[in-house]
């Protein structure tokens, strides 16, 4: 019924409105269209003034209301720097954005038609036009300069020591991989994935260094100031590892693998003093990927080295997940016969590898 | 022997130049069907571009709507959704797949079927031959198909509404394997080869569209018309041909391959896949290709839709303004400027897609070297008016709000492009806010502003212009209302293409802006109706025109008769004598083309 209303409110306001602006065209021919014109022009001269006054006045307002509402700071050591740049950028700009608005609006305002004013002949002028193409010119260098500094920093190559981890976007999950004690990834190859026999991954089973790594969905916990380096992998269709908090963003392409790195700063605990109880590194995937495109969350729990450590010898292979059998918890009795039955398939991974 | 085929063929030659004498007068014999469907007079398929476009603009505008109130009211219902949209709209809320269908769609309407079909077809078709001084396009014949493959177009693209599995809805730029896997997606079935269809005729008719504008400008210009002596409206048409004509092709082989993804089992964009609990067996093929080539279209695609409006307000703004354009010849070369770089920024869309980090950097440098010429146009306009006699038309208005929102969607870009700033905003709300300023709203101003500005031309009737003013006033009050307050919510990471924020505790803070943008937009599209109502009125009952040059203004298409007929020009067609911006000059409000340069007339 509202909507009716609405509606019909819409279609009243509408024709009132064109029975106005038809009368005011028959009233402009019955004064006079010249002085009609005239008229309205006045109008719409004080009317851009008033745009410019109230339009900066609410630009202020807008950044007033909304700035409570950005993110805090950085929570990585790259995000620092994309931050940086952001304000570099936002101050330039902001400075060419007023100036030129003012002017736009205000020579508008000022040189709006009058009888006793004629129009300057002002078809070219050299200097002018060399000097508002080398200013801009060089303003732009400043900011290429800056930004590729920090962009080369960034796509650099993680450091040595970096954690690892590879993180698998699919329609509307994130899995992720450790590498498990030997701090290698065991081979994978997407034919073998089946999600019924637990290998959701498509990890080769013949690959020993398979038999350590460790898969986990949803959360994905990191190691506070200690850089981490993500493989990026997707199974059904792009992706995108968004990462707001850290500022970090990167693709998730089916058949290329892709790589990102930074270092968090704040462990979760800490971040939750900082910014709430509520406060989760979030990720989202950044990357249009089918209808439940806007659910697909992941998160990410930074935590200390040792809560780390703790974390990792707590996890199960995945191995174990897809052998059952062959896990030494779950029969400690034939332990033997397990060290035997791991040992083929290494065997023979590696001749196959070979 | 001869001296009997003499006279014979003396004859035929005197008769052929009668018919010629008579064609420019009387026209040929016209039907309904040959004057206002299948014609081949420039103005008319003008027209028919706008109305297409306009009618496309509603369509594509509506679904905007439909989808902001999903953004705006993510936990309210509207029962008269379902009753439209039936199970796409399951309870009165926007399911899913039809938000994504709504976003695609949009993107695709207003990009292609409003902005450069709407744009460029109706000013192309209208304008150079008028402009330049032909009595037609090189090829009416072509120009004509060139309508029609755009019909044809849109058509099917129309048809893919009422699929049952729905429209494509991987977003405007179909990425695959998205795109490629109708197991991924409901929209990836029978309507996206739908779209694919559609933007393949959509492809053919740009391009004869384009070849012919390219053909007409070089081809057939009056006398005395030199290169340099044409408006900056042709100047701009012909750069956005020649934009048009070397990418489309490109895209259209993207879309084969994609095509050939889909149907014949070929791995050009599909590696390693596990859809649906199913492996596909294609291996070797790279997804990022398809970007290459999608975007090598898509960033000049910005471009083919901006340049037109950037023409059109250089002619509006020194016509109302009763000055030259300030830089005739900075506005060619930058013009000029952006259609090179255009070519070679592509990559700037792809940053953060895995693409090697100093190919990365080459595509930041050229890309903020866009910047340059941008600037040198923006401070060009408001010299143009700086110490002018300003007339406040519609069409200035537009014209000066075209440059308002370019130079604040313009700023964005030099955030966008500079890839490290771009890891952070990519594919975010800034991102939306940023094109929806600089290439949408400023280009819909430059339509409009064409439109208001030349619509005497058209139909020899003025538009209504209280009407124009409420238009203008709320439309770009409006426009920053919804764009200005949405890059804060980049800023902030909220990703685009999301439907409902609920779920996220680090982008649930925007619940009221939200309704907020919803609510201002709709009444934006409220006003966009009133537009066209006064559009369509104005055409039949609107103000009748008393003198052939309303405007005051210098170029040709105002020596014609108030509704000229096939052809343009009665007599002979006028010959051209100095540059179309002698506004104010020696005394005089404006001097026409066509008048001969005096004696002590001043030098520029």
């Amino acid at each position: 019924m509202s909507t009716f209303l609405i509606i019909a409110i819409l279609i009243l306001g509408f024709v009132i409105t064109f029975q106005i602006a038809k009368a005011s065209e028959y009233v402009a021919i019955l004064r006079g269209e010249e002085k009609a014109r005239k008229q309205s022009n006045r109008i719409n001269g004080f009317l851009l003034l008033i745009f410019l006054i109230v339009g900066l006045i609410g630009v202020y307002y807008c950044n007033e209301a909304l700035k409570g509402k950005l993110l805090g700071e950085s929570a990585s050591d790259h995000g620092e720097k994309i931050d940086m740049m952001l304000y570099i950028t936002i101050i330039l700009t902001g400075i060419v954005f007023v100036i030129t608005q003012v002017l736009l609006f205000w020579f508008a305002y000022k040189y709006q038609e009058s009888d006793t004013r004629k129009s300057y002949y002002f078809p070219h002028n050299n200097k002018l036009e060399l000097i508002w193409t080398v200013i801009p010119a060089i303003a732009l260098t400043v900011l290429v300069g800056f930004g590729l500094f920090y962009w080369y920093k960034i796509t650099g190559d993680a450091p040595k020591n970096a954690l690892v981890v590879e993180i698998t976007g699919s329609q509307f999950k994130w899995e992720m991989r450790y590498p498990g004690r030997d701090g290698v990834f065991g081979k994978k190859y997407f034919k073998e994935i089946d999600e019924a026999k637990s290998n959701p991954l498509g990890q080769i089973w013949d690959d020993p260094a398979n038999h350590d790594d460790i898969v986990v969905t949803g959360d994905m916990p990191i190691v506070v100031n200690k850089p981490v380096k993500l493989i990026i992998n997707a199974k059904d269709v792009i992706h995108d590892v968004g990462l707001a908090h850290f500022r970090m963003k990167m693709d998730a392409v089916p058949g290329t693998p892709t790589t990102m790195w930074f270092t968090p700063k704040f462990t979760t605990a800490q971040a939750k003093e900082k910014w709430g109880a509520e406060f989760v590194y979030e990720i989202s995937c950044d990357q249009m990927c089918g209808k439940g495109h806007y659910s697909m969350r992941g998160t990410i729990t930074v935590i200390t080295q040792e809560e780390f450590d703790r974390w990792m010898y707590s996890q199960q292979p995945q191995y174990y997940a897809a052998f059952p059998d062959r896990n030494p918890a779950n029969t400690p009795a034939i332990t033997d016969s397990v060290k035997v039955a791991s040992v083929n398939p290494t065997a023979a991974g590696t001749t196959l590898m070979n | 022997m001869s001296n009997e085929v003499n006279p014979n063929i003396h004859s035929t030659e005197t008769s052929h130049a009668d018919l010629h004498d008579e064609h420019h007068v009387h026209h040929h014999k016209e039907t309904f069907i040959t004057k206002y469907v299948f014609s081949q007079d420039h103005k008319m398929i003008a027209k028919q571009f706008l109305a297409t476009g306009i009618i496309w603009a509603i369509i594509g505008g509506l679904f905007s709507v439909l989808f902001r109130l999903q953004l705006g009211y993510p936990d309210e219902t509207f029962p008269i959704l379902e009753t439209f949209f039936g199970r796409n709209a399951e309870g009165g809320r926007i399911q899913p797949e039809f938000y994504y269908s709504l976003v695609t769609m949009h993107g695709t309407v207003l990009i292609f079927f409003v902005l450069t079909a709407g744009l460029s077809g109706t000013f192309a078709n209208f304008l150079i031959p008028l402009q330049i001084g032909a009595r037609d396009m090189a090829s009416p014949f072509l120009n004509m198909l060139s309508y029609w493959f755009f019909f044809a177009a849109s058509v099917v693209m129309l048809s893919s509404l009422f699929v049952q599995t729905g429209p494509a809805s991987g977003g405007w730029t179909v990425y695959p394997p998205l795109s490629a896997l109708g197991q991924a997606s409901e929209g990836s079935k029978i309507g996206m080869d739908l779209w694919l269809i559609s933007m393949a005729l959509f492809v053919v008719s740009s391009l004869l569209g384009g070849l012919n504008y390219i053909t007409t400008i070089l081809n057939m210009r009056t006398k005395g018309m030199s290169m340099t002596r044409m408006p900056l409206t042709i100047w701009a048409l012909f750069f956005t041909a020649v934009l048009g004509v070397l990418s489309f092709p490109v895209l259209l082989s993207g879309f084969i391959l994609l095509l050939f993804d889909r149907h014949l089992g070929t791995s050009f964009y599909l590696s390693d896949i596990y859809v649906n609990g199913q492996i596909l067996p294609n291996e070797g093929g790279s997804a990022i290709l398809y970007q290459h080539l999608f975007w090598f279209l898509g960033h000049p695609e910005v471009y083919i839709i901006a340049l037109p409006a950037m023409g059109l307000t250089s002619e509006i703004l020194s016509v109302n303004s009763r000055k030259p354009i300030f830089g005739y010849m900075a506005m060619i070369g930058s013009l000029f400027a952006i259609t090179i770089l255009a070519f070679l920024v592509w990559a700037h869309h792809m940053f953060v897609t895995g693409l090697n980090p100093f190919l990365g950097s080459v595509f930041v440098l050229l890309t903020l070297l866009i910047a340059v010429p941008s600037a040198i146009k923006v401070f060009n306009w408001l010299t143009t008016i700086w110490r002018g006699n300003i007339r406040f038309t519609p069409a200035t208005l537009f014209a000066i709000g075209f440059v308002s929102v370019f130079i604040s969607g313009g700023l964005t870009g030099i955030f966008l492009g500079n890839s490290t700033i771009d890891i952070h905003l990519h594919d975010t709300k800034f991102v939306v806010a940023h094109f929806h300023l600089v290439m949408g709203v400023s280009s819909m101003f430059g339509m409009l502003a064409g439109i208001y500005h030349w619509f005497p031309k058209m139909f020899g009737r003025y538009m209504n212009n209280t009407l124009g003013y409420i238009h203008f006033w709320v439309t770009i009050t409006g426009a920053y209302l919804i764009f200005w307050p949405m890059h804060y919510e980049g800023l902030a990471g909220v990703p685009r293409r999301y439907l409902d924020l609920s779920g996220w505790t680090s982008f649930n803070q925007f619940t009221e802006l939200n309704k907020f943008i919803t609510i201002v937009s709709i009444v934006v599209f409220a006003v966009q109706l009133m537009f066209v109502f006064n559009y369509f009125y104005s055409m039949f009952k609107g103000r009748k025109l008393t003198t052939t040059n309303p405007w005051g203004a210098n170029t040709l298409e105002w020596t014609t008769p108030i509704n000229p007929g096939h052809g343009n020009w009665t007599g002979e067609i006028p010959e051209v004598h100095r540059w179309p911006y002698d506004y104010s000059k020696d005394g005089r409000e404006f001097i026409p083309q066509t008048e001969k340069v005096g004696e002590d007339e001043s030098q520029h």
